[in-house]
């Protein structure tokens, strides 16, 4: 082959990092869902559990829009009950254990959203 | 043809590697900006852009004077300037890049910059600042490319370039144009209140671009004894003439305005500049004298024809000229313009070491991709037997 | 051979883009399914205006203390940090006559109106210039005239600074959270790398609460609707001679001072 004892090697270089996540994963120990510390004396969120596990981001990011822009700032759950719009005077007053709560499942999830930069997390988690 | 990079002598790499050298000091310094903010800067809440937006406008006017070649070689039929063009549009390539690096070090939150382009909003000039830089960019990277490829080839360039040749002209007009309405649609900031911004920016552009160019080229013909002929470099010099006289007249008549008319808000700009506001003198008063008595010699230089077709004095004139128009335009423009303050007060501003440090990176930079883009450039003409 | 290896490239390299493309649209379409059944309302409490306006009399302002009382309710009510460069951050402050009145308007003003200390804030303008440059539409004109930011969107380019005529913003120039003392947990701070200003306390409106400054200020600045004749700050305009800042720039601004 031209140029074999140049091209297979970088073949195989090639394919062992392309398959990098691959073979970590396999090296790793398995993902579990965090144990999270949920609100005590609340026993639904605003929306189905499930669906908040999946689109909490999403639903955040439209509450900003129709708060800040829309000025609408009452939120009308699937089951009719109203919520005032605002993720540190209505999520973080349930949610208020920060650490145990957003921190624990973005960090085994290896996301950090930067909304702490500006909202204030609740008092005891600084 | 990017394979003209990979042969190059040893003195070609270590050039790069030395700007190399001098760009990472600029990220480093860059990086402590990320982490710290803009902190680390010498502006402040009333004088708040400084350097890196003085440069991204004295760059566009760099990128923008490609066109004092193109037109002439293309609407004029000029020939003596087609063996240059190539390296105008080279240098608009870079000098385009460089304003994109200094807006992006000049943002407080870089990583949201796309919501330019995901929330676009016409009623901002910036909008459309980035659409036609980006424009001129795809523009300049393509004409270049296909010419110099046809050139390789020893054909003529295809017809249909020639569109985007004729656009590159009037886009090269819009760049400036448009980077003077960021600074003259401005309500309070006297100093860019004016109707011949445009016209203004454009002179200057003219006059420094090209002589930025010429003292590159002459340069150039020193390290590798490419030359563009004599006759074009005398063109060229003339055109700058031009251009500087009309960037001096206009500053004139800015002057005129503001002094004649007597209204308090249109000199304040322009005394603090050149003697201080309220007895209070900046450092900036000598730069703008400096600037000043150096674009009245470069004039004196340029204007008489026995002295203009010197090639001796010539790169000190045009030196001369380069500095003047910088500091005109990269540091008295947004001083002023800031300075006195919607209070009619004077904050001062001076750039800080890691602010002068990041610019100097960005410059490291531009040089960089100008030498590699110029390289290709000449080692092609090498071939074509157009050296 | 090298014209069909060419070729080949061109087209793989066409592929590869096209399928990110889809990919990358599809993950867009994906977030943009809406949720459950869920409606979206203004507050019952909120108070609304065509015009929102200020009215700021400055002759029941008098002792450092007055202004005092103003800028600690406003700044406190919004965790507006104090930092003592001048890359500083205010929303309310106080300067003196020739500052805040930078039209010369009388060469022989009475010595108290003069030295007299004049609240500055942002005039919430009819024709804002920070809205005009802004080039992402953080900083916007409300339907009832305030001027907000939106500082998830803010990119820190300060056209806006450089565009407002009556220095009313500030820019994070670093993180401002090392720069206050005591933070009020019902209100967010900002982050290094976006600009700020007075919101006319748009977050208390919206809960049926007047701005903090007005609250604070026992009746010396009057807070109303400038289209309805009946509102405080029409009345007062109405009864008194009353100035703005640099009307000549065409801003209309929103805050009017009785001198």
């Amino acid at each position: 082959m031209y140029n074999g004892k140049y091209i297979i090697p970088g073949i195989v270089i090639f394919v062992g990092l392309f398959t990098f996540p691959f073979w970590s994963n396999l090296l790793t120990p398995k993902y579990e869902r965090p144990q999270l510390a949920l609100p005590a004396g609340q026993k639904e969120c605003i929306e189905p559990a499930e669906y908040m596990r999946a689109e909490h981001m999403h639903i955040l990011d439209v509450w900003r829009d129709q708060a800040l822009r829309e000025g609408k700032r009452a939120y009308v759950a699937s089951n009719g009950k109203v919520w005032d719009i605002s993720l540190q005077n209505t999520c973080m007053k349930c949610h208020a254990n920060k650490a145990d709560f957003c921190d624990k499942c973005h960090n085994s999830n290896s996301v950090s959203p930067y909304c702490w930069d500006c909202h204030v997390a609740p008092r005891g988690n600084q | 043809m990017i394979e003209k990079v990979l042969k190059g002598s040893p003195a070609f790499y270590i050039w790069l590697l030395f700007l190399g050298g001098i760009a990472s000091l600029g990220v480093f310094a860059y990086i402590f900006q990320l982490k710290y903010g803009l902190t680390i800067t010498g502006m402040s809440r009333d004088v708040s852009w400084g350097l890196y937006i003085s440069q991204f406008t004295y760059f566009v006017g760099v990128a923008a004077s490609a066109v004092m070649l193109v037109l002439p070689a293309y609407f004029h039929h000029y020939k003596k300037f087609k063996k240059m063009i190539i390296l105008g549009e080279f240098m608009a390539i870079s000098a385009v890049l460089m304003c994109m690096l200094f807006i992006v070090t000049d943002m407080g939150q870089p990583q949201r910059m796309l919501n330019v382009i995901l929330h676009p909003t016409p009623n901002s000039i910036m909008f459309y600042d980035m659409m036609v830089l980006m424009g001129y960019l795809f523009i300049n990277a393509l004409v270049g490319w296909v010419t110099l490829e046809a050139e390789r080839h020893d054909v003529d360039p295809p017809k249909r370039i020639k569109f985007f040749i004729y656009l590159s002209v009037v886009w090269a007009f819009s760049i400036h144009t448009v980077t003077a309405f960021l600074y003259a649609g401005l309500p309070g900031r006297h100093y860019w209140l004016t109707a011949i911004m445009a016209a203004r920016f454009l002179s200057s552009a003219f006059a420094s671009g090209p002589a930025i160019l010429l003292l590159l080229v002459i340069a150039l013909r020193r390290l590798t004894g490419f030359d563009p002929g004599r006759e074009a470099i005398q063109t060229l010099t003339k055109i700058i003439t031009y251009a500087m006289a009309i960037n001096v007249f206009f500053f004139l008549l800015e002057v005129f305005t503001a002094f004649y008319s007597g209204m308090p808000g249109h000199q304040h700009p322009l005394t603090f500049l050149f003697v201080g506001h309220d007895g209070h003198a900046s450092w900036v008063v000598g730069w703008m004298w400096t600037a000043a008595v150096l674009a009245i010699l470069s004039l004196c230089l340029l204007i008489p024809p026995q002295i203009r077709d010197n090639e001796r004095v010539l790169p000190w004139a045009l030196g001369i000229l380069v500095i003047a128009s910088w500091i005109d335009k990269g540091l008295g423009l947004l001083i002023g313009g800031f300075t006195p303050n919607p209070f009619e007060t004077v904050t001062e501003y001076a750039p800080t070491f890691p602010e002068i440090l990041v610019t100097v990176g960005v410059y490291a930079i531009g040089l960089m991709v100008l030498s590699v883009l110029w390289k290709i450039a000449l080692d092609v003409k090498k071939e074509a037997g157009t050296f | 051979m090298s014209t069909t290896r060419r070729q080949f490239l061109k087209i793989a390299g066409l592929s590869v883009f096209g399928l990110g493309a889809s990919t990358a649209l599809d993950a867009a379409d994906a977030v943009a399914k809406d949720m459950p059944g869920a409606k979206y309302e203004v507050g019952g409490k909120h108070l609304a205006a065509k015009r929102w306006a200020m009215v700021i009399d400055t002759r029941k302002l008098e002792s450092r203390e007055d202004y005092a009382r103003i800028i600690d309710a406003c700044h406190k009510v919004h965790n507006v940090p104090s930092i003592p460069t001048k890359q500083e951050i205010k929303w309310i402050w106080t300067d003196k006559y020739d500052r805040v009145f930078t039209d010369d308007m009388s060469q022989h003003l009475s010595p108290a109106v003069r030295e007299k200390d004049y609240l500055l804030l942002c005039n919430h303008c009819e024709n804002p210039p920070c809205v005009r440059v802004c080039p992402t539409k953080a900083t916007f004109k409300r339907a009832d005239g305030i001027v907000v930011m939106d500082y998830h969107r803010c990119i820190g380019c300060r056209f806006c600074m450089a565009g407002c005529p009556y220095g009313a913003r500030s820019f994070n120039f670093g993180d401002p959270r090392p720069y206050l003392k005591e933070v009020n947990p019902a209100f967010p701070t900002r982050m290094r790398g976006v600009v700020e200003k007075c919101t006319f306390c748009s977050e208390r409106l919206e809960v049926g609460l007047l701005p903090a400054c007005v609250e604070a200020s026992n009746g010396a600045i009057l807070f109303g609707d400038l289209d309805d004749p009946n509102s405080p700050v029409r009345k007062a305009l109405a009864e008194n001679f009353s100035i703005r800042r640099k009307p000549s720039i065409g801003t209309q601004p929103g805050v009017y001072y009785i001198v």
